[in-house]
């Protein structure tokens, strides 16, 4: 069974219908938070064409998110960064049979409107596009579609699930190259997991609506993930992948699977790393597979990346203190 | 007599779900096993029966072909070991798919279950759906239905026992000791059908 934390029940995006003699119910967190749990252990690549969500499918990805451009180059070109063409989107769903996701930008309700009514299989509310509204995310639950979103913390994540979020991925630092902010994100998340379980343990209810003001978030859903130990929903590794060891030292920390943006297609060897992340998330646990993993891969076809300490944009700060 | 060892097939998708539904299915019938992740050629060589869990089908069968995994799934099934394949698990035991929109699917599958498939039959994400649904010829009147891009079977052959139906569409079926279902029990807590699955495996052992 998967843990339903903070489910509102019959909410705006919970429809019920009748098909055939069968009465039917779409958009449940039941279904919502089951698709993410179905891609567990999988890559989700960043793809801009229709020629590379082919390359990810053959290559293994469980899923494919499509945009306008790749993190690295929202980066070089700067401006307002929107969500992709509606018209490319369509083409990658018709032309691959793995689930399609597509990205809006931060609080932007319409966008988010238009990529339910193209059918993307999820929506992913990103810092990578430019926010629409630094003060208020979407509120999800009012969606029939699921959505991913970006988390540099336990309160960040707590507050997206509330929203409505069927599925967290760590916010790293987008389009770098670099798997240092990603790696932070997660051990912030797992420690402060830790802590709020060993209240719970303990038994400590006020010490536990404590933590919940702290992480402005309700009550319940600070207890029910304390009780558990983990997010209630599926958490993955995003920002900076960029190579099979980067992928399976993220599995290592506890992450559900990675998403990986600019790391493929920035790359000169775009087919043998996509295979080959997949090789190494899938079999992490062995450092032998993991290591003819990154064989595959030319370091000198890596994307170059950047130091994440000079950045004059930090894409990971948007949306992060509402 | 020793107890059981079920395995759940730990390349990609929901294998934590199975493997607790699994265990809680044991401990319901009372009976002894043990249920564990398995990935490779050797861990399943020891199975007397697999779970092959939700997930995606393309994944999960490309790297099962990878490491020896398939191959050594082929030789348990036609040895006559119990599995149970659900959603994308059920599109793996099938001899042949195809996708609703893209069409005929070159994709590596166990062969087994004599059925066509069509995947993603519902429709994308949004169109997933639960519903009250039965099995009645394996004594389960009443079951929710989780069904996530669910696939649904369009050819049956004449070994394969129709369990259930959604709207004249098929959706669980069983030939032999192979039983596939097109929604996911294990999301539910209803632990019906993997006691089910548990008593035929008890049953071969």
């Amino acid at each position: 069974m998967i843990p339903l934390s903070g489910d509102l029940g019959d909410t705006k995006g919970v429809i019920k219908e009748k098909i055939g003699s069968f009465s039917t119910t779409r958009g449940t967190s039941t279904l919502k938070r089951g698709f993410a749990h179905m891609l567990k252990n999988g890559v989700v690549m960043d793809v801009t064409t229709v020629e590379q969500a082919q390359i990810a499918e053959d290559a293994g990805a469980v899923a494919v998110m499509v945009l306008d451009k790749l993190p690295s180059d929202v980066r070089k070109a700067g401006g307002v960064a929107r969500t992709a063409s509606i018209r490319i989107i369509q083409e990658i769903m018709d032309s691959v049979t793995i689930p399609v996701m597509a990205k809006c930008r931060i609080g932007h309700v319409y966008e988010a409107m238009v990529l339910q009514e193209t059918n993307v299989d999820m929506i992913d509310e990103s810092e990578v596009l430019t926010p629409a509204d630094e003060n208020h995310h979407i509120w999800k639950w009012d969606f029939t579609s699921p959505f991913v979103n970006g988390a540099r913390n336990l309160g960040e994540a707590l507050r997206r699930i509330e929203e409505g979020a069927a599925m967290i991925r760590t916010k790293g630092e987008p389009g770098t190259g670099n798997v240092a902010e990603a790696v932070i994100h997660i051990k912030n998340v797992n420690t402060e997991l830790r802590r709020i379980k060993s209240i719970y343990d303990a038994g400590d209810e006020q010490d536990l609506i404590s933590v919940a003001r702290e992480l402005k978030v309700s009550y319940s859903v600070v207890e029910e993930t304390a009780s558990l130990g983990r997010l209630p929903v599926v958490n993955f590794a995003a920002g900076g992948i960029s190579t099979p060891a980067d992928a399976a030292y993220l599995m290592t920390l506890g992450c559900d699977g990675v998403f990986v943006g600019s790391g493929i297609f920035k790359a000169d060897d775009a087919k043998e790393r996509a295979q080959a992340i997949v090789l190494a998330t899938t079999f992490w646990e062995d450092p032998d597979k993991v290591k003819e993993a990154q064989k595959m891969i030319d370091e000198r076809q890596s994307m170059l990346g950047l130091d994440t300490k000079n950045l004059e944009l930090r894409m990971q700060e948007r949306g992060s203190t509402a | 007599m020793s107890g059981v060892t079920i395995g759940v097939l730990a390349v990609q998708g929901d294998v934590a779900e199975n493997i607790m539904a699994t265990k809680m299915a044991i401990e319901e019938l009372g009976l002894d096993g043990i249920v564990t992740e398995v990935k490779t050629p050797e861990q399943i060589s020891d199975l007397d029966g697999l779970v092959i869990p939700g997930g995606e089908s393309t994944v999960i069968g490309t790297l099962s072909l990878v490491n020896g995994s398939l191959k050594k799934i082929k030789e348990k099934i036609a040895s006559g070991m119990p599995v149970f394949g659900i959603c994308a698990g059920m599109i793996m035991l099938s001899k042949k798919a195809k996708d609703r929109v893209v069409g005929e699917m070159d994709q590596p599958l166990l062969d087994f279950l004599d059925v066509k498939i069509e995947r993603n039959a519902f429709g994308r994400q949004k169109d997933s759906f639960e519903s009250e649904i039965s099995m009645d010829k394996i004594g389960i009147n009443k079951f929710q239905g989780v069904f996530i891009r669910a696939p649904s079977i369009i050819d049956a052959g004449k070994d394969v026992e129709i369990l259930s139906k959604f709207n004249e569409k098929i959706i669980a079926v069983k030939q032999g000791n192979i039983i596939g279902t097109a929604f996911h029990p294990e999301l539910t807590g209803d632990l019906s059908l993997h006691k089910y699955f548990v008593s035929l495996i008890k049953a071969k052992h």
